[in-house]
Order: structure tokens, then C-alpha cells, then sequence
């Protein structure tokens, strides 16, 4: 069963920026866009097992720092090689100032 | 002595996959976040500015060339056209296929595709080989992109720097791919939904050839393939000569790029023409930052690296001795001290790799 859990403040993660969050023997990424929305993604690249909590995120983007794939952070969409398996995205939300993901 | 065997499909890449040296995780120096993110940030105008340079300065010398031809005195313009577009399509086919070089994706897109075509390679084909040549730098077995395999074969060496290896197996490859698809060693690095555009890009590339060459006949005279086609044989040399010192000499199946890639200090036409790919290390180890600020990467972690090789001169005198050896010793290579402040080396990681080192 999906439970919510607390993944950090929001004041945690710099507005277009990323952090790696573990958990439950997983690792997630959870995101702050520069709007100052919340995301949150597997933490690792489908290509190969590589974080992307060290990748660079470009407005909606995450770029993955291994090989340069991106993906679209709120839909987990690959869109550029070599990329080609989309990222599993987890639904966020925000209360009293903490990020709290859907696991 | 162990027996190197490169093939893709061959002994040595089963093994490394085996023994966990394949897609292993690799050593990084430590760089604050806030300071890589800002090492990192993507910029259009520094590309642009040197693209426009670039193409520009192309346009120049091959006017020239054709004005002055047939006359020996266009000589020197081809020479710079070559350099050019032999060489410069190189550093610029590898910025642009890591997407880093501009921000905008579109101009990295139309950039690494007029570079691929330049420099003799098939767009999709090496985008995915060079993934591989990141996930496995000079792993032997697992790395498409190995320059001088060992034994080192010297004629293959000097006949190098003229493209004529290199052109042969593109147009056995690239005829290959636009009648069959990939072969079946590429086909280890590239995933199917690749295929198909491999054989796309390898028909329009003959396409072009073949229209290039008519024009030729038509015309009479060899004019229309110096300025397409013959640049990647006669202006080859300067990619060469600075691709060369990238890895030449150093270690092979290691985890760390310390001790495989190599940074060397070049002259700044030259560093325009690589795209600064001689901070080689650092690109390496953080491909994620763009060609312009790799300079100031390198101030960041240059006390964790091995001192920065002083001039190219230096880096052959270094290398052309290890290659003699290597032709006999397949397991030598040199290994370059750490200054003090560095983290040393992870033998922990390799030491199984690693063989015979001074
Ligand atoms: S590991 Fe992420 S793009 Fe290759």
C-alpha cells in the first residue's frame, strides 16, 4: 500500500535544483521547479544505474550526469538519448512546509 | 603478459562484465554542489560566437581555395579548410552529441549532425558508442572508441594522422549499415530502437558522396571533393595529434580517469579547435560540464589530479616510449604521480586490472 512519507523541507531543496532522498531500501529524487512546484522520480537513471541527484535540472529537466540523457521530471518522460525508458514519477505534496511523496 | 581482445562480442568484454568492471562506478573528485551547478549551467552565446567563427572562417578558406584553384598558391587555404573541417568537426561532433555545448537542443541537434557528417561518422552510430566510451573509458572488450590498442601497431599510428584507416572503414561501414542496419558488434551498444536511423543516416550520407562525386566527373576536375569528403584526409592531422594524448600510454581497465585520461596545457588556435577536449580529465569525470568552462573545472580539482602535462611536446615524449614498450608488453603503462593533496589512487578498485606499472 502507497503510503505518504516525509522526504524533506521544502526550504531544502534550491528552486531548480534536486536532492536525493532514500528510503526503504530505494533511492527518489525529489525536485523543486523554478514555478515552486515539488516532483518526485526515481532516483536513478533507466539508462544505467547512475543518481541523478548529481545531474542538472533546466526548467522542467533533469539531465542525467553519467551520459547527458534528460528527462521531463513531472511526467518522467525520456526526451533525449540515450535515454529511451521513461523515469517512474511519484506523486508530491507540500504541508507546513515539508515534501511528503507518495511511496 | 595477458593477450588483450578488444572484440566488442570477444572474451575480454564477457569478463569484464563478469567481474563487475563493465558499467562499474568510477572515481570523482569532490566539487561543492552550488560550485558544479554552476560549472554545469548551459549557455548559447559562447557556442554560437565559436560557430560562427568556425563555419565562418570555412567559407572564407574554401572561397579561397576555389578562387585560387587550380594554382598551388590556393595550397594554403585548403590546408586551413582541412584543419577545419577534418579536425575542428571532431571536438565539435563531441560537444554537441553530449548536448552540452549550446543550451538550446535544436543547435546541438543541427550542429552534431553537419560535425558527423564532416568528420566520416554515422550521427546515431556514435552517439551510442560514445555513451559506452563514458560507462567504460579503455576498458578492453567493453569500449568502442580505443584509439591505439595493444600491441601497438605504429604503421596504424602514422597512417592516422592522413584519415585513410579511418576512411575505409567508414565507407565499408557506412555501406554495410545502409544495406543491413548495424553490425552486429555495433548492435551491442545500440539499442534497436536506434537501428533503424543508423541505416537513414548511412543512405543520405552515400547520397551525398555519390552526388559529390558525379559533380566531379562532370566538372572534369577533383574541386567539389576538397572541399567535401577529401578535408577529413588531408586536415585529419591536428585531431589526431591532440586525440592521440588523450589516453595514449596510460592505464586500461581502470575505474578511476586519473589514470587513464591525461589533461595537457595546448595553444589556444589549437584549444579552438578541440573545443578545450585537451582538460581531458576533468571532461571525464564530470562530462556534464560544457567545453567553455572546463578551464575553471580544472582549477577546482586540479590539486586532486595528476599535474596538468605541460605542452603536447611533452605529452609525445611521454607517450611515443610507452607505445615502443607496448608493442612488446602488452600490460605496461605509465602511471602519473599524485600530487599530495590528492586522494590517491583507488587500487582497491583495480588492483586486479591493473598489471606492471613505473
Ligand atoms: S546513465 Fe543516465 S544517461 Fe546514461
Amino acid at each position: 500500500m502507497p503510503q505518504w512519507t516525509l522526504a524533506c523541507k521544502t526550504t531544502d531543496i534550491d528552486a531548480e535544483d534536486l536532492i536525493r532522498f532514500d528510503h526503504g531500501g530505494a533511492t527518489y529524487a525529489i525536485y523543486h521547479s523554478p514555478d515552486g512546484k515539488f516532483y518526485a522520480t526515481a532516483g536513478r537513471c533507466t539508462h544505467e544505474d547512475v543518481h541523478l541527484s548529481d545531474g542538472l535540472v533546466m526548467d522542467y529537466v533533469i539531465e542525467c550526469p553519467k551520459h547527458n540523457g534528460q528527462f521531463d521530471y513531472r511526467t518522467g518522460e525520456a526526451k533525449r538519448a540515450p535515454v529511451c525508458i521513461n523515469l517512474k514519477t511519484y506523486p508530491v505534496k507540500v504541508e507546513g512546509g515539508q515534501v511528503f511523496i507518495e511511496v | 603478459m595477458t593477450h588483450r581482445n578488444y572484440d566488442l562480442l570477444g572474451e575480454d568484454g564477457r569478463r569484464a562484465v563478469e567481474t563487475g568492471l563493465a558499467t562499474a562506478e568510477w572515481y570523482h573528485s569532490d566539487v561543492p554542489r552550488a560550485v558544479m551547478k554552476d560549472l554545469m549551467k548551459r549557455s548559447d552565446a559562447p557556442a554560437i560566437r565559436d560557430t560562427v567563427i568556425f563555419y565562418g572562417a570555412m567559407i572564407l578558406f574554401a572561397g579561397l581555395g576555389i578562387w585560387l584553384w587550380p594554382s598551388w598558391w590556393s595550397a594554403p587555404f585548403w590546408l586551413a579548410y582541412g584543419v577545419l573541417y577534418g579536425s575542428g568537426s571532431d571536438s565539435r561532433w563531441h560537444e554537441c552529441g553530449h548536448g552540452t555545448a549550446f543550451k538550446t537542443g535544436w543547435m546541438n541537434d543541427l550542429v552534431f549532425e553537419i560535425a558527423s557528417f564532416m568528420i566520416m561518422r554515422n550521427s546515431s552510430t556514435w552517439r551510442w558508442s560514445h555513451a559506452r566510451h563514458h560507462t567504460d573509458t579503455y576498458i578492453v572488450g567493453r569500449d568502442p572508441e580505443i584509439a591505439v590498442m595493444r600491441p601497438t601497431q605504429m604503421f596504424k599510428i602514422l597512417l592516422a594522422f592522413v584519415g585513410v584507416l579511418d576512411v575505409w572503414a567508414y565507407f565499408k561501414g557506412t555501406i554495410y549499415n545502409a544495406v543491413y542496419g548495424p553490425t552486429e558488434a555495433e548492435k551491442t551498444f545500440i539499442p534497436a530502437s536506434g537501428w533503424a536511423k543508423v541505416t537513414y543516416v548511412a543512405r543520405i550520407s552515400l547520397a551525398i558522396y555519390a552526388a559529390t562525386i558525379l559533380l566531379a566527373v562532370w566538372m572534369g576536375s577533383i574541386l567539389p571533393l576538397m572541399v567535401i569528403g577529401l578535408p577529413r584526409i588531408y586536415g585529419s592531422w591536428h585531431m589526431v595529434l591532440t586525440g592521440l594524448f588523450q589516453h595514449g600510454g596510460l592505464a586500461d581497465n581502470v575505474l578511476d580517469h586519473r589514470l587513464n585520461s591525461r589533461t595537457v596545457y595546448i595553444n589556444p588556435i589549437s584549444r579552438f579547435i578541440y573545443w578545450n577536449m585537451n582538460y581531458h580529465i576533468e571532461h571525464h569525470m564530470f562530462p556534464m560540464v560544457p567545453y567553455h568552462a572546463l578551464p575553471r573545472l580544472h582549477e577546482v580539482i586540479k590539486a586532486d589530479l595528476p599535474a596538468p602535462t605541460p605542452s603536447m611536446w611533452a605529452a609525445y615524449k611521454e607517450i611515443w616510449p610507452a607505445w615502443i614498450r607496448q608493442m612488446r608488453d602488452e600490460d605496461y603503462f605509465i602511471k602519473r604521480a599524485l600530487p599530495a593533496t590528492a586522494r590517491p589512487y583507488r587500487e582497491d578498485l583495480h588492483t586486479a586490472a591493473l598489471g606492471a606499472a613505473e
